[in-house]
């Protein structure tokens, strides 16, 4: 056994050791590479790694011990050799160089430029993994954001600091929705210093030219920074991403004093790429060959969102993720919904109807909005006609249920009021146009108009000083 | 702690780590590594071999790291103090973390867990000479304005003789109060803090029966499906059925002295809410606010995983503690699957055989090892004190059939289960009365009819009847429509609709409705019965049942929940009076 001196010594060798080049690995299997014979390297290091031709790439020490090291590289290993392969432990986890300068620009997954120009040097160095925040540092998230966009403003209220998800479906209209947001997004009363970053992993080219026209139209795009991975990037760069995309936000958020919000999509490529690691690494899977740490995994990512007190910043997540055969219990949706406050769902049969957005409020849930809003943040009526409004919706679907089975002509009066109330809330309160901005009030008050289609006597979740003051107006 | 090196590091897979060259590393023993000084714990030994669990994030450990020893297990600190706390899953009080670190939690990072500088105004209770006992009670400390501390000689000393004690004043925890004497004529110096191992349950005289109901306020919970102090139940629902809004509530306004809430695994915004909400709020027993009968252990999710393993353990050690001065002490662990999750993880991390969907084959063991330190107790000195344990189950996509929720269903006796169809519709709390079942029925059942005049079990049992009937009669109307059914039958599905929305449904943020009196559930309820009874003895002469419905007294009692308080109980009297009035009015139309 050493004595402490010893391993001071340790200690230092290590220190001068790191950044020495070792050269020829052991093993090459999909992204990881295995090395023997280097010197003592720490968990989570990053590695500079040197193909046969003389290029870098940017890897990260997965596990560690006496006799091997395995390094995964984010930029995939083609090309690369046994003999050829070169590698710099550098003594330090992987860092990114954060400023503000890096809004407006294009970066892969790893924070480097895509389009060649040079990244301005950086005004600070961050650890991507992050630090999670200490719960009682946390400022209670409550200022309410408007989207212009009646059912998320009216049924599940975004706030800024909040992490809600879009769980859609292939071929919905996510990107629209989040591109609206995006643009009309605002805290009312305090226009506030804000700015957009944008994490794509795994994306097709014409969805990332889609964003960026978006943003270019809208002249936001020098308040945007870009990271992407796209669909033909190799795969695991898509696990770095989003830590590189939030290590930015935090420091835009933290240090800066913006109010960032951050857009991921989308996140089943996230956690497929990390299957796909731990499937190479021979872990033992969990359900459908997700790996077992994905819920801590996941979390890392979705936590770096909030307010801290004593700061003015925030950072709001908005991920989007496509649930696989729409399937809402598929693990990735099921374990994001358990992480962030609230989800966003869609719905195929609303889009097929031609209702845009096509969110299905029942499923879809804020868990901030209780805070958010009422007398002073939207306006007093707002908590109970927005939880009227659900149980009425909700009521008819099992109107609907009924006519399906027993005709729509058996139907009471009182059914057909509610089908009325239904048709037109999806209509007219759901149904927007892409450029349609709507304030609060009008939302509200859309709201009201719908619950006028039922007789008054059935909205029990409302005050009779509101119903007094609002219905049929 | 740089004295004792137990092995060095050599290989480290995440938040698993393999020692070499280990010698008199123990069991279970608290470890840290490297110049960091992480905090881990060893879980196994073999062959000069060990694997530690590390507590924090492991990044930049190297083989070859040395290894420290603390020669005890993982054990927390108990003292006066620990109330109005919030911890992390191994007891480092997040505040000091801040103050040390800022807004971000760094590593290695070390501080006891009540405060060693602040002084208590002691009062003893024995006197020099005195024959103490294990768990008896040497003095008393004031720790907030609710909780009288008491001070007790550790489990560890069978009996002794008090040589000298502290007279009443003000000490730190570090103070020596008491020195006692041995049989054996060796002397030990006691102050106010004792440490015990998370994972060994503190001892007791004896298990009692349990028959008092844990009062949640929540009309749901207490009248059909109550909880006994002691017990143990579980809240199984997907996302967004309101787990954490129930256990919320029931932290709030349950009975019990003390509440130990625990995150594990969950949202950080969660804690802050708490955080946030529970010092404002108003106990309606005592008038004080919440926090002065709190401990709050927040693990959020992006903590590290072995940590969210060890809060379950720490927080019922501090709950058995307080349990043991004469508590009745409720514990939320939101959730626990959060912490089989972590076990799978750290299983798979060692590289363990799984057994179902990838859980250890211990899952079982561990589960039911931990519902099992519930229990309404007599303690060591004799007094008796009560823990009961409510667990959040988070079902991977609500599905109840998944090991976790199966295991836990095995070692609890009570089951609360969430249900997604309603929580969509907002009926909150979205307690499915199909699914759900209480064992404690028999066990509560002379407390509760006691406190309604004998009612409470009859009426339980009608209203039990009538939404079973009412599931019955809902299938029928889905294949032909409400106008097939007679008026009496359609009657039950008009009933059972106002049960819902004015008994079952409660709203967490109305200031009258977020706790209800066992007083209301009884008279509520009773109204609710007549309601029924005389609507159908009028439906049976003739009245329709459209008449009975468009009351305005009906009306009105669909909202009592909201607009009668807690301990107007005239209001609910008048109301059932003016209710049997209008319906006889009615009757008496029809009859002539």
């Amino acid at each position: 056994m050493r004595t402490n001196k010893e391993s001071l010594l340790v200690q230092t060798d290590r220190h001068l050791l790191s950044g020495r080049e070792y050269r020829g690995a052991s093993r090459i299997d999909g992204p990881l590479v295995y090395m023997r014979n280097t010197h003592a390297v720490g968990y989570g290091e990053l590695v500079e790694v040197t193909s046969p031709d003389g290029t870098r790439r940017a890897g990260q020490v997965l596990d560690t011990s006496d006799d091997a090291v395995v390094v995964q590289v984010f930029e995939g290993t083609d090309g690369l050799t046994l003999p050829g392969t070169g590698m710099r432990f550098m003594g330090e986890p992987l860092t990114l160089p954060v400023s503000e300068q890096m809004l407006g620009r294009v970066m892969n997954g790893l924070g480097k430029s895509r389009d060649g120009s040079a990244i301005p040097h950086g005004e600070a160095e961050r650890d991507v993994n992050g630090e999670p925040i200490n719960p009682t540092a946390r400022e209670y998230p409550r200022d309410f954001i408007q989207t212009g966009i009646s059912v998320i403003d009216g049924m599940t209220t975004l706030i800024q600091g909040q992490k809600l998800p879009i769980f859609s479906g292939n071929g919905l209209d996510h990107n629209q929705l989040a591109a609206q947001i995006a643009r009309q997004a605002k805290v009312r009363g305090n226009s506030g210093d804000f700015c957009i970053v944008f994490a794509a992993m795994g994306i097709k080219y014409d969805v990332a030219r889609f964003f960026t026209d978006s943003f270019e139209e809208t002249g936001v795009l020098d308040n945007v920074a870009l990271f992407l991975s796209l669909a033909d990037d190799p795969s695991i760069e898509r696990t770095i991403t989003p830590k590189t995309a939030l290590t930015l936000a935090e420091h835009l958020a933290f240090d800066k004093g913006k109010q960032v919000l951050v857009i991921m999509t989308d996140m089943t490529n996230y956690c497929e790429s990390l299957r796909e690691i731990g499937t190479m690494r021979g872990e033992i899977p969990s359900r459908k060959g997700y790996p077992g740490y994905l819920y801590s995994n996941l979390a890392e990512i979705y936590e770096r969102s909030g307010k801290i007190s004593g700061r003015s910043g925030s950072i709001t997540q908005l991920p989007i993720l496509s649930m696989p055969n729409d399937d809402i219990s598929h693990p990735v949706p099921d374990l994001t919904g358990y992480i962030t406050e609230g989800q966003i769902v869609f719905d195929r049969s609303m889009q097929a109807r031609g209702i845009y957005p096509p969110i299905n409020c029942l499923p879809s849930l804020s868990r901030l909005m209780k805070d958010g809003i009422g007398e002073g943040m939207t306006r007093a009526d707002h908590p109970h006609l927005s939880n009227q409004l659900f149980a009425s919706y909700s009521h008819v679907k099992d109107v609907q249920n009924l006519a399906s089975v027993i005709g729509e002509e058996e139907l009471t009066t009182l059914d057909h009021q509610y089908l009325d109330f239904g048709s037109f809330f999806e209509k007219k309160f759901v149904n927007q146009g892409f450029d349609e901005d709507r304030s609060i009030e009008q939302t509200l008050d859309l709201g009201w108009e719908a619950l006028s289609k039922l007789p008054s006597e059935e909205l029990q979740r409302l005050t009779d000083e509101e119903i007094a003051e609002h219905y049929g107006k | 702690m740089k004295e004792r090196i137990v092995g060095q590091v050599k290989r480290v897979n995440g938040p698993v780590i393999i020692l070499k060259d280990v010698n008199d590393a123990m069991m279970m023993e608290m470890v840290r590594i490297g110049e960091q000084q992480l905090v881990g714990e060893v879980v196994k030994l073999y062959d000069g071999q060990a694997t530690v669990q590390v507590y924090e994030d492991a990044t930049g450990i190297c083989p070859g790291d040395n290894v420290y020893g603390s020669g005890m297990s993982l054990s927390v600190e108990l003292g006066p103090g620990l109330i109005g706390t919030i911890y992390d899953g191994i007891q480092r009080p997040l505040e000091k973390l801040m103050g040390a670190s800022g807004a971000f939690i760094s590593r290695g990072l070390n501080f006891p867990a009540v405060d060693h500088e602040k002084l208590w105004a002691f009062v003893p209770t024995v006197e020099v000479g005195a024959i103490v006992h294990c768990g008896m009670k040497f003095g008393t400390v004031v720790e907030t304005d609710r909780v009288l501390h008491v001070l007790m000689i550790p489990p560890s000393i069978a009996e002794a003789t008090v040589a000298q004690i502290a007279s009443e004043g003000a000490y730190t925890v570090d103070d020596i109060i008491v020195t006692v004497v041995l049989p054996n004529g060796k002397e030990e110096k006691l102050t106010m803090l004792q440490r015990w191992p998370i994972r060994i349950p503190r001892p007791v005289a004896e298990r009692l029966a349990l028959k008092q109901p844990l009062i949640t306020g929540l009309r749901v919970i207490d009248t059909l499906f109550p909880l006994a102090k002691g017990g143990t139940v579980a809240i199984p629902g997907g996302f967004g059925t309101g787990k954490t809004m129930t256990q919320h509530s029931i932290a709030q306004w349950c009975d019990a002295d003390i509440i130990v809430y625990i995150g594990c695994g969950e949202r950080g915004n969660e804690m802050t809410d708490v955080l946030r909400e529970f010092p404002l709020l108003v106990d309606p027993r005592t008038g004080q606010s919440l926090m002065e009968r709190t401990i709050l252990i927040a693990n959020t999710s992006n903590m590290p995983v072995s940590a969210r393993e060890a809060s379950i353990y720490t927080g019922i050690t501090m709950a058995e503690y307080y349990r043991d001065q004469g508590f009745h002490v409720a514990i939320m662990a939101d959730s626990t699957s959060r912490w089989a999750e972590a076990l799978r993880e750290l299983s798979g991390r060692m590289e363990e055989m799984p057994a179902e969907e990838g859980f250890p084959a211990y899952l079982p063991t561990r589960i039911a090892q931990f519902y099992e330190r519930a229990g309404f107790m007599k303690c060591l000195s004799g007094i008796e004190g009560s823990v009961s344990i409510i667990g959040a189950v988070s079902p991977p996509g609500g599905d109840f059939s998944e090991p976790v929720t199966q295991h836990t269903k095995r070692f609890v006796r009570c089951f609360w289960g969430l249900d997604r169809s309603l929580a969509s519709s907002r009926h909150y709390p979205a307690i499915s009365w199909l699914d759900s079942y209480s064992e404690y029925l028999g066990d509560v059942r002379s407390w509760w009819n006691e406190h309604s005049d004998g009612a409470w079990q009859l009426h339980r049992l009608e209203i039990m009847e009538l939404l079973q009937k009412e599931v019955r009669l809902q299938q029928i109307v889905k294949l032909v429509g409400p106008d097939a059914l007679p008026d009496s039958q359609n009657f039950i599905l008009e009933v059972c609709a106002l049960f819902k929305t004015a008994f079952l449904q409660q709203n967490a943020f109305d200031l009258v409705d977020r706790f209800c009196s066992v007083e209301k559930q009884v008279k509520m309820l009773s109204v609710i019965l007549d309601y029924y009874q005389k609507g159908s003895e009028a439906i049976a002469k003739g009245v329709p049942m459209v008449k009975i419905r468009r009351l305005k007294v009906v009306q009105e009692m669909a909202r009592m929940r909201l607009t009668i308080g807690n301990d107007d109980m005239e209001a609910i009297d008048k109301l059932q009076l003016r209710l049997e009035r209008s319906i006889d009015q009615l009757g008496g139309i029809y009859e002539n």
